[in-house]
């Protein structure tokens, strides 16, 4: 290929947090508390944990029709705005630049200067072996979370779906713990950001510019 | 016959000219009250906006498309699981919107299921009558909205059989049906046709107990277990869309499985 001076073949010059993942970012963040919110509340109609009802600060809607209306109407937001995250987080690259390699010793290696309360953020740019560990964790999370929605909501046109999770109920118990993995995440998610705020403004306002080397450079 | 469906005085439609101004000035009262619901919206973490809010209103839209999308996902030929019948439930649970004490039985001997809307042979029917129609028996998954299920033995009519047999138009959209405790409720026509789609007369081979629906009920395997009314007294086939009981309180209308 016979590229001009002036171009660099296979480097990209970008901000951190491109407007994409910016938009499709904050639409998840309503669409997934809307989903918890509304959750609660179903989830309270017929408890699975026998005492483990959720309180009603928490819920979102008054009662059940209220709470299905809300969950099933977000569901549609988390399950396309989700899609389209997947589909640009791999066609792009992204998921690759920013969420592998991982080895075990690197993940050890961040949990022990964590404990030691060294929470090296200098450079926001990288996510260290425990970010990315959780990043993917709440991916698969999300993924569980839209497969055992729909064996819950299409148990007989989906029969296949439900019997391949063990049964309706199992995939009850599977939504519950999806909910509450992304639910812990979430959590640590929000009080890092709060911890580090030039994280929360990046994903506001993009980040710093950051050069990646785009797939066309391996050729 | 009268339609069981239609009130005893239907109101004179020139009632509507003689309040057209009070009814513009309703329609302005609403429209301002949906420019104050924006800032309902700054009351969203109260966790509760009022259905005549616009965020109500957009709610109530997905509930209705999601309707359509059930309806696309509906296959008339796919059959819900069966089970065996050591797992059959007996007695089957109780759920209504009241409880099981104040069930009000029906009286066999009084009893008619009487036909409306479009339908040749409007003939009511009695026990004895529905007894003699071909029946088949199912043994499904129950499935409550709340999250609770249980395995039940069904048997009776198919709701397919029934509405061939009296001549109802199966091209009509809407079957809906009335019951002795005032539940109202409406499937869709293909549901109405699917195999385990049942006019139920027995449970777990025993003629209906009172509690569920004596004598005669509907049970599908293709819907939530609300969308099958008890105590049916009337059916009618419509192409006209008539919520449920719970439906008007804002529950999905289609509900299917």
């Amino acid at each position: 290929m016979d590229a001009g001076p002036f171009v660099v073949d296979g480097i990209r010059t970008q901000k951190l947090h491109p407007w994409p993942v910016r938009i499709m970012h904050w639409i998840n963040a309503a669409a997934i508390i809307v989903m918890i919110g509304s959750g609660l509340g179903i989830y309270n109609d017929s408890v699975i944990i026998q005492g483990l009802h959720f309180p009603e600060y928490l819920v979102l809607g008054s009662w059940m029709a209220k709470n299905l209306q809300w969950h099933l109407a977000a569901m549609w937001v988390f399950m396309l705005n989700g899609l389209a995250y997947l589909i640009y987080g791999i066609a792009t690259g992204r998921f690759r630049n920013k969420l592998f390699p991982i080895t075990a010793g690197e993940i050890w290696e961040t949990i022990r200067e964590t404990m030691r309360l060294k929470l090296s953020h200098e450079d926001v740019t990288m996510y260290n072996a425990v970010q990315k560990t959780l990043y993917i964790v709440v991916i698969v999370a999300a993924v569980a979370q839209v497969v055992s929605g729909f064996a819950i909501w299409k148990p007989m046109q989906l029969s296949w779906l439900t019997d391949a999770l063990g049964g309706f109920q199992i995939a009850r118990i599977i939504h519950l713990t999806g909910m509450a993995i992304i639910a812990g995440f979430l959590l640590v998610h929000v009080a890092l950001a709060l911890l580090v705020p030039r994280t929360l403004w990046a994903m506001l306002s993009g980040g710093p510019k950051i050069t990646t080397r785009t797939v066309e450079a391996a050729r | 016959m009268r339609s069981p469906f239609r009130p005893d005085r239907v109101p004179d439609p020139a009632i509507l000219d003689d309040h057209r101004p009070a009814l513009r000035a309703l329609e302005r009262r609403g429209f301002l009250r949906g420019g104050l619901s924006l800032g309902a919206l700054t009351m969203l973490t109260g966790c509760d906006v009022s259905d005549s809010s616009s965020i109500g209103q957009a709610l109530k839209a997905v509930n209705v498309l999601n309707d359509r999308v059930q309806e696309v996902l509906f296959s008339s030929t796919k059959l819900a699981p069966e089970y065996p019948e050591s797992r059959v439930l007996k007695p089957p649970r109780f759920n209504a919107y009241y409880e099981i004490e104040d069930v009000k039985p029906l009286d066999r001997a009084t009893w008619r299921l009487e036909l409306a809307g479009l339908i040749q042979d409007k003939r009511p029917w009695t026990v004895e009558q529905i007894a003699t129609l071909p029946e088949r028996e199912m043994t499904i998954r129950h499935i409550c909205v709340e999250g609770w299920d249980y395995i039940g033995q069904w048997s009776g009519v198919p709701l397919r059989t029934f509405l061939e047999r009296v001549g109802a138009d199966l091209t009509a959209k809407y079957v809906v049906f009335k019951t002795g405790d005032d539940y109202p409720s409406s499937i869709d026509m293909p549901t109405a046709l699917h195999p385990q789609t049942l006019l139920a007369t027995k449970y777990a081979k025993e003629i209906l107990p009172d509690p569920f629906g004596f004598p005669l009920r509907l049970r599908t395997s293709t819907k939530l277990g609300f969308k099958n009314p008890k105590w049916i007294t009337a059916i009618e086939v419509t192409n006209t869309w008539v919520p449920g009981y719970w439906e008007k309180l804002g529950f999905n209308w289609f509900s299917g499985l």
